[in-house]
């Protein structure tokens, strides 16, 4: 294509005002706050713990999403059967559904009263107002982003070299760990990278799920807590947080 | 019970029904030959067990590696058959030497001492430290054949060997070729559309239609 043609100035424009809308409201944050402003938040304790929590919640939940996810995704991605745009559709579904509706959700699912309420505090496991919320959390909003990638990976890899592993005496596991994996590693890396960044900024599912206690599930520094921790306590089994 | 490689097998095709029974002895080279989609890479794989027939059976000398009626289905690792893919399908993340001792399960410095011995006797012992991607059609022949033959298989099945190499390569790979098959003692089948290859490789050629052997040799 001619960029000097009608057509390629069209693109050229289109990809201009793409770029401005997209990386605009990034470089205004910077704009608005100086970088040694930023530094100096970092320097609060509030800061300071909401930072740690995010990073150590996100990276559970990633370690989660890799172990589940990459075998899901080698078998999505590997095989055609009836079916399977129904199950990738049913997957991509957090990525469509609004950060509040995706908490109430979790709520609905895992919440003291909602379907595997009975079954999660059976295992002992506390969710609302917990840690392991937010991992939940983070674990529902990212999944989709690294799973789209890996299943595209490892939907494009050439199935031969994975056969001849196997006439070559390798099990299943061997072929996948061997070839497979090697072979997918780029679109696994980009899918990661885009699940983490979606973890590491996640925050409505999160804070309807989990809440915001300091310490605990609060992975955002707030000038006032929507959910206090004298609050917690009068809270009904399925909360509704006001903000 | 046959002591080579037994081959019976029913399986719908695009455009025909594959319904085949071989037998090749140990030592001897069968050529599969007919149009594409006769179903010859598919007798191939189901041999190998990358394709499962409607029905069918697979035997090599006393042991049943397939039989639909009773149950039996032996995965590809536990057959121990070679086979030589079209394309080669080497592992593009490995470099040759550990394509080639991807099979043998030894202490490292064994496993690169062998591969790089197997690569050698196939001549190409100078590209052990290359990627795939870098090495000549010629070159990947080898490279897969030592791959397969490392593995010590007790059949050998070769698909179209010899149909990615360029005019000037294809007859010195094929003197090659045959040099090296003539000195094993395990069955192989060969899928090839050259009456030419077929002639210098095989002791006998076997030509399928439309599903069915239709001229045994």
């Amino acid at each position: 294509m001619r960029l000097r043609s009608p057509f390629g100035v069209l693109c050229l424009l289109a990809l201009a005002l793409a770029i401005a809308f997209l990386v605009l409201p990034i470089v205004s944050i910077f704009a608005d706050v100086s970088p040694a402003r930023l530094v100096e938040a970092l320097g609060e304790e509030g800061a300071r713990e909401a930072l740690w929590l995010s990073l150590r919640t996100s990276a559970i939940a990633m370690a989660i999403v890799i172990v589940l996810g990459t075998p899901a995704a080698y078998l999505l991605g590997g095989r055609r059967f009836r079916g399977r745009a129904v199950l990738i559709t049913a997957i991509e579904l957090p990525l469509v559904v609004p950060p509040a509706v995706a908490g109430i959700g979790l709520l609905a699912a895992f919440g003291p009263r909602g379907i595997l309420g009975d079954a999660v505090e059976g295992a002992g496991v506390e969710l609302v107002f917990e840690t392991a919320g937010v991992v939940v959390a983070l674990v529902f909003v990212s999944a989709p982003f690294y799973l789209r990638q890996a299943i595209a990976a490892f939907g494009a890899l050439d199935r031969r070299p994975l056969e001849a592993a196997r006439t070559l005496g390798a099990g299943p596991f061997r072929a996948f760990a061997t070839v497979a994996l090697p072979g997918a590693r780029e679109g696994l890396a980009s899918g990661l990278a885009l699940a983490w960044g979606r973890a590491l900024g996640e925050f409505g599912a999160t804070l309807l799920f989990a809440g915001s206690l300091p310490g605990a599930t609060r992975t955002r520094r707030w000038r006032s807590s929507p959910i206090s921790a004298n609050r917690k306590a009068s809270l009904p089994p399925w909360p509704s947080p006001r903000c | 019970m046959s002591d080579g490689l037994a081959l019976e097998a029913a399986l719908p095709l695009r455009d025909c029904t594959l319904e085949v029974s071989l037998e090749i002895a140990p030592g001897e080279r069968l050529a599969l030959m007919g149009r594409s989609g006769a179903g010859k890479t598919s007798l191939l794989r189901i041999a190998a067990g990358l394709l499962d027939p409607r029905s069918g059976r697979v035997s090599l000398g006393g042991e049943t590696w397939l039989d639909t009626a009773a149950g039996i289905d032996l995965p590809p690792e536990r057959r121990r058959c070679g086979l030589l893919f079209q394309e080669y399908a080497l592992f593009p993340c490995m470099n040759a030497w550990r394509n080639v001792a991807y099979s043998l399960r030894r202490p490292r410095g064994e496993r690169r001492r062998r591969a790089l011995e197997l690569l050698g006797r196939f001549g190409v012992g100078h590209v052990a430290e290359a990627a795939p991607a870098a090495l000549s059609g010629g070159e990947r022949q080898r490279v897969a054949l030592a791959r397969a033959l490392a593995a010590e298989p007790r059949a050998l099945l070769l698909d179209e060997p010899l149909a990615a190499l360029d005019p000037a390569t294809r007859s010195s790979a094929r003197r090659e070729l045959d040099a090296l098959l003539a000195a094993m003692e395990i069955p192989v089948a060969i899928v090839t559309h050259s009456p030419e290859d077929a002639a210098r490789l095989a002791d006998r050629t076997a030509v399928i239609e439309r599903g069915r052997v239709a001229a045994p040799g």
